[in-house]
């Protein structure tokens, strides 16, 4: 009975899927899928080599520094960093007076204590970084239409997130003679840049990062828009990921005890089974 | 029951003794995990994924609670309580890290325990009622995994839940209703989430009761093994404790050591990179998937392209994909081959391979975009899902010539019937002395 009941319900799924299957492929013979310029022209990340990848990376403390003068003097001017905190940065090598002048120098929302309306006083170190735009739609419409997002997390909200985003920064170029050609629909229009880094190809962030010494260093390191493009990068992985050193040492240690305990388990394993046959 | 030649709780300690007469805790565990358990001495290393499924459960439960401390199911601020664990709880990150790997860990374990179950027809007679409660566990691990998904309030977490909700929807005239029901809303938003806190708490506490019933189910016949000879002699078994229990313990460190390379060197890679940007209902990702343990389900659904017979693509989908899963609960009585082992069934392993690598395949479908050529394939795949059940394994039952079967587990170990080196002097088969032919 339920045999019988189930080949029928096979029978059943099976036919309309190889139906399905059918009317798929002659679909797909007759109509060809036509090429997107997404799929001509997107380009994979190129690898940032940053140096807290691999199982021993680390922070380069100096680096990350440099990474927020670019985020500050550049990037904070459209992207928020809502997830940190300004005490935060202590981890990254400031030291305590750094940190509040550093909070100081942003203005975050506060109530005024004797009319009890809105309006901004001095960041402290506890503030988190505060929101470039009121709203949404205010950053929208100092945007063209388009929206800053928080940077906070972006290493880890895009797939391959340090690399894209090195990549990203080093990637605008004039669009590709063969894309006006072939894709018209797809050239940048008058507020989209070519990127072929990006997902659709057409982004509505203007390079933000356009010449050597676009930032000055203060350890001497040359500003190049290379190093820039890199050290910013390495700044948001760590905002994304402030606790990366922690876990991969953790891990080794984590891993070396497991492995010690899996040895003595095997051995205790093979002892206690030495005279039975199995 | 126990075989008959099952050790006896004997407590020399007064302490346990005094326990023991007064609730017979003890010797419950004794019976169950201890030297009190005869258990086949022939179990290869898949017969360690029960004991990891159960070990993966408790990190869940534990990791679990210690999230929900922190954890604030409220759409607001959902997303920024899961950062707060990330950045300022004490250890935040590792457990969350745990918890979100661990679920993935879970579902591998739960695979391959159920894969061993279909090579070795671990689910024939007299086992029915163990893989009945083990499919119910499954059903119950999805849900509590979908749900828990969608906590974090990420754009996966969101269109996750909105898409899952969705295939109720197709049901004819109810559908849309249901789905509100569901989601008390017409959409996610923060009725959803409470409730989805609320039942994922829940559950896991029902599957832990689950598995309990699912191990008493065990007790009755006691372990299968790979040959799918059952147990008829004392030399067939050793005593779980301290055989099995020095096994498991090895088994466990070596899935430790794979859970922590990963939790703790590529915690985000079994994740989609998606859910770390909050949820945003008027902003609908390219690319909506469900995590891994759910592609080749996914890719079942996605397969029906055109209505047929006037059914809708879309509910022939939804009922397709829930008949993919339930149709496990009546495998019991699909496969009639009297041979449970496929060691013993040359047929059978061959198409059980191909079943194995066409999961692989849907699996993969699942997660890729829904474009030519993974629909053709997965048509293809789907087709071959529901034909390997439905059809071939009933067709294979009938017709396959299985190789001979040991006649013991102890002949299959020591290629002679009797263990010279066993204990004389308790009942040795299973039927007690009586039977008991002269040796
Ligand atoms: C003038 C304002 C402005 C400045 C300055 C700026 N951005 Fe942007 N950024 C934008 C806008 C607008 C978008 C949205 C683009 C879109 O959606 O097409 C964006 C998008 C992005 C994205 C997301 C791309 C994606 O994959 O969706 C990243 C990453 C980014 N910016 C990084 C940076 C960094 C790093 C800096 C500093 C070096 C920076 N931006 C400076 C306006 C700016
Ligand atoms: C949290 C989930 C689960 C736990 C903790 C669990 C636990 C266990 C344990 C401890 C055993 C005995 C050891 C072994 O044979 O591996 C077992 C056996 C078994 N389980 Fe599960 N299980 C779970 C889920 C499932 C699922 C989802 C299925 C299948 C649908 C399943 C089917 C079986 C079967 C058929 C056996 C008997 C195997 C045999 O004796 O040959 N289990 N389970």
């Amino acid at each position: 009975m339920i045999r019988n009941l189930g080949i029928v319900i096979g029978l059943f799924f099976t036919v309309v899927l190889l139906y399905s299957f059918g009317v798929g492929a002659y679909t797909h013979i007759t109509e060809p899928a036509t090429k997107t310029a997404k799929k001509v022209f997107h380009k994979y990340p190129r690898d940032a080599g940053m140096p807290s990848d691999g199982i021993f990376g680390k922070f380069d403390k100096a680096q990350l520094q440099r990474g927020y003068g670019v985020y500050k003097e550049v990037c904070s001017a459209c992207h928020s960093l809502e997830q940190v905190a300004f005490r935060n940065l202590t981890d990254i090598g400031y030291n305590e007076d750094e940190v509040k002048a550093i909070a100081a120098s942003f203005q975050v929302p506060a109530v005024d204590p004797d009319t009890g309306e809105a309006t901004t006083r001095d960041g402290l170190p506890a503030d988190k970084f505060p929101a470039v735009y009121p709203n949404n739609i205010a950053a929208a419409a100092a945007n063209n239409n388009a929206i800053p997002p928080d940077l906070s997390l972006i290493t880890k909200a895009r797939k391959d997130g340090s690399n894209y985003l090195y990549s990203l920064l080093t990637g605008y170029q004039e669009p590709p003679a063969e894309l006006a050609k072939n894709f018209p629909d797809d050239v940048p229009g008058p507020t989209t840049h070519y990127n072929p880094y990006f997902e659709n190809l057409n982004i509505a962030m203007a390079q933000p990062i356009v010449i050597d010494d676009q930032v000055t260093y203060a350890d001497g390191t040359k500003a190049t828009v290379d190093q820039m493009a890199k050290d910013v990068t390495a700044f948001l992985t760590w905002t994304a990921e402030p606790k990366l050193e922690k876990r991969k040492q953790t891990g080794l240690a984590v891993l070396a005890f497991l492995l010690i305990f899996t040895v003595l388990a095997y051995l205790s394993y093979r002892n206690i089974w030495a005279d039975k046959k199995h | 029951m126990s075989f008959p030649w099952a050790k006896q709780y004997n407590p020399t300690n007064p302490a346990m003794q005094w326990i023991d007469e007064r609730l017979p805790l003890p010797r419950l565990v004794y019976n169950a995990i201890g030297a009190g358990y005869p258990v086949p001495r022939n179990l290869n290393y898949f017969w360690n994924f029960g004991v990891l499924a159960g070990f993966a459960l408790v990190v869940q439960i534990i990791s679990g609670v210690i999230l929900a401390m922190h954890y604030a199911p409220n759409a607001l601020v959902a997303f920024d309580s899961v950062e707060h664990i990330m950045r300022d709880v004490n250890w935040g990150w590792m457990m969350r890290y745990m918890h979100a790997n661990g679920a993935s860990f879970f579902f591998i374990v739960i695979y391959i325990h159920m894969f061993r179950g279909l090579y070795y027809s671990s689910y024939k007679a007299p086992r029915e009622m163990i893989w009945l409660l083990g499919m119910v566990i499954y059903l119950l691990a999805m849900a509590t995994a979908f749900m828990g998904y969608v906590l974090p309030w990420g754009q996966m977490s969101f269109w996750g839940a909105k898409v899952i909700t969705g295939l109720f929807s197709a049901i004819p005239l109810i559908g849309p209703t249901l789905q509100e029901w569901l989601l008390g809303g017409f959409a996610p938003d923060n009725a959803a989430l409470n409730r989805f806190f609320s039942l994922h708490y829940l559950l896991p506490f029902v599957i832990a009761g689950v598995i309990i019933l699912h191990v008493w189910a065990l007790h009755i016949p006691g372990s299968s093994n790979p040959t799918g000879v059952e147990v008829k002699q004392q030399s067939d078994t050793v005593p779980f404790h301290p055989y099995y229990t020095a096994k498991d313990g090895f088994g466990l460190g070596v899935y430790l050591l794979i859970f922590c390379a990963v939790m703790f060197f590529a915690p985000n890679f079994l994740g989609h990179a998606d859910n770390y940007i909050p949820a945003n209902p008027i902003s609908t990702p390219a690319h909506i998937v469900p995590e891994w343990y759910f592609w080749p389900f996914y890719a079942i659904l996605r397969a029906f392209t055109v209505d047929f017979l006037f059914i809708p693509a879309k509910l022939l989908g939804v009922l397709a994909m829930f008949a993919s899963i339930l149709l496990l609960f009546f495998l019991p009585w699909l496969d009639r081959s009297p041979v449970r082992s496929g060691k013993y069934r040359p047929l059978f392993r061959i198409f059980f391979w191909i079943f194995v690598a066409n999961i692989i395949v849907l699996a993969y479908c699942g997660g890729a975009t829904a474009e030519e050529p993974y629909v053709m394939i997965s048509q293809i795949s789907s087709a071959y899902y529901f034909a390997h059940f439905l059809i071939i394994l009933p067709i294979i039952s009938r017709i396959e010539r299985p190789d001979p079967l040991p006649a013991s587990i102890t002949e299959a170990v020591l290629g002679k019937d009797s263990d010279d080196s066993a204990p004389v002097g308790i009942p040795e088969t299973r039927d007690g002395p009586a039977t008991q032919p002269a040796e």
